[in-house]
């Protein structure tokens, strides 16, 4: 199997997203800027974005590299790093 | 013959619009099984059952609106035949004296039916689009019954403008859960003596433990830092079981067992506290995924009666909002309610060495008629010296 591309994993994340915070309109994200400064999520909700992640692509984000996708592109950019 | 009634799905609720049912006559339905879903002012709640039997009949049809403590359904318990009905007047007292357990923590019962006002079906109809509740209207009509024009003199005295118009929606309608918030909390806040108590505690064992631990852990097994405050809590209230309950007709009332409500904030608005059951005896990987489950099912509106109904204290983490502290409002009838701050790093001076600490500010409102603060002090030194010690949460 293929590695999914950058464009699909930034499909995956749009639709993590989407679910913890159906409200949001995606196409207004900053990719640049945090997006916890932009969409109202608490913990429980980035949890299961992480979990939306892992179910999404397989990958396992350690607590430890949570800073790493802390923007959109950020996310996307580490996604793919992991899962080449 | 058993009867499976109306539940009240907190101190506030007065009916409930049964949804769907889950189950048809004939089927086995044990203790606990989910057997209807009922729309409240919080959302659609699926409703389980407190005896074990066979349904007879389902009285209530999907649609219909009923209040707490009214028949849904009949079944027959322990395999015995159905007996006839008990006759009419045998009926009604026994709707006052054998609500089910939930409706124990209601102080005030529904009233009986003679004690009702005289309303006009049109002025009923008025009250509940206006959200006015009709024993506080004065009827002017017929023999002092209520009109239509008195349900609207009151509503434009007794609310904002905005709060009659409030759309109704399909599903969770929040205007009404807003209503159903400021009753409980402007309740709260006329009949508790709140007192307050916060307390500075250093986190920084609990996060190191808690970041090794995950290093351990998949993601599926993740812990969350406000599993272990709700783990704490619940350890700190067997040291000081005073803030566990409810102040029911005047005395307290030990809650049952430790069932610690979760102040959720629902996205669209609002705010439901839904318990996790017995979490002194649960472990910690237990009450993360209560926690979870319960956090996901409230924000998708699939809460379950017992949820609702039974917390006996309240935890409210505003940290992620970055409240530094939180002075809470007990949610009636329990007496206490635990609130905590951000994780904010601060100077800290100890054994003698300055350094700097993540620290979180856990505050305790609690009921006066209850507990002193000299017990609620004890309790956050409890819950202090438990987090010092996150290993054996």
């Amino acid at each position: 199997m293929t590695a999914p591309t950058e464009r699909e994993i930034r499909e995956v994340v749009l639709r993590a997203l989407g679910n913890v915070a159906p409200e949001v309109d995606l196409e207004t994200i900053d990719p640049s800027k945090d997006l916890r400064d932009q969409i109202d999520i608490d913990s429980v909700d980035f949890l299961n974005f992480v979990l939306g992640l892992h179910k999404g692509l397989g990958v396992d984000i350690p607590d430890s590299d949570v800073a790493k996708i802390a923007t959109l592109n950020g996310c996307v950019g580490y996604l793919v790093s992991r899962v080449k | 013959m058993g009867e499976f009634r109306m539940p009240s799905l907190g101190a506030d609720m007065e009916s409930g619009i049964l949804v769907d049912w889950r189950i048809k006559p004939g089927d086995t339905v044990k203790r606990g099984d989910i057997v209807a879903l009922v729309e409240t002012e919080k959302g659609v709640i699926e409703v389980e059952i407190f005896e074990s039997g066979v349904i007879e009949s389902l009285v209530v049809q999907p649609g219909q609106k009923v209040p707490v403590g009214a028949t849904l359904a009949t079944l027959r318990t322990d395999g015995r035949p159905a007996e006839t009905r008990p006759p009419v007047a045998a009926a009604a007292t026994e709707l006052k004296t054998a609500a089910p357990p939930a409706s124990a923590l209601v102080s005030t019962p529904p009233p009986p039916k003679s004690l009702r006002p005289r309303i006009s079906p049109l002025a009923r109809k008025r009250a509940e689009e206006l959200g006015v509740d009709i024993t506080t209207v004065t009827g002017t009509g017929e023999e002092g019954s209520i009109t239509a024009l008195d349900v609207e003199k009151t509503a434009e005295h007794a609310k904002p403008p905005a709060a009659a118009i409030t759309p109704v929606t399909k599903g969770l309608d929040l205007g009404a859960m807003r209503r159903v918030i400021a009753a409980s909390m402007a309740r709260s806040k006329r009949e508790i003596p709140h007192y307050y108590l916060n307390s500075t505690i250093d986190i920084r064992s609990a996060l190191d433990w808690l970041a090794a631990e995950n290093a351990k852990r998949p993601v599926t097994k993740r812990l969350l830092y406000s599993a272990l405050l709700i783990r704490a809590v619940a350890l700190a209230i067997r040291e000081v079981p005073e803030v566990n309950g409810f102040w029911i007709d005047g005395t307290f009332k030990p809650g049952d067992g430790i069932h610690v409500g979760v102040a959720i904030s629902l996205r669209q608005g609002g705010l439901v506290n839904p318990a996790i059951h017995d979490v002194d005896k649960k472990t910690l990987d237990d009450v993360m995924e209560n926690m979870l489950d319960l956090v996901n099912r409230a924000r998708t509106g699939h809460l379950r009666s017992s949820e609702l109904a039974d917390g006996t204290i309240t935890v409210t983490n505003l940290g992620d909002q970055g409240v530094e502290s939180v002075l809470g409002v007990i949610y009636p009838p329990q007496v206490a309610l635990v609130g905590f701050g951000k994780i904010i790093e601060r100077p800290w001076a100890a054994a003698g060495m300055l350094g700097v600490r993540p620290t979180i500010v856990a505050s305790l409102a609690a009921d006066h008629r209850v507990s002193d603060g000299h017990r609620g002090g004890r309790f956050l030194i409890a819950l202090n010296r438990l987090l010092q010690e996150p290993d054996k949460l």
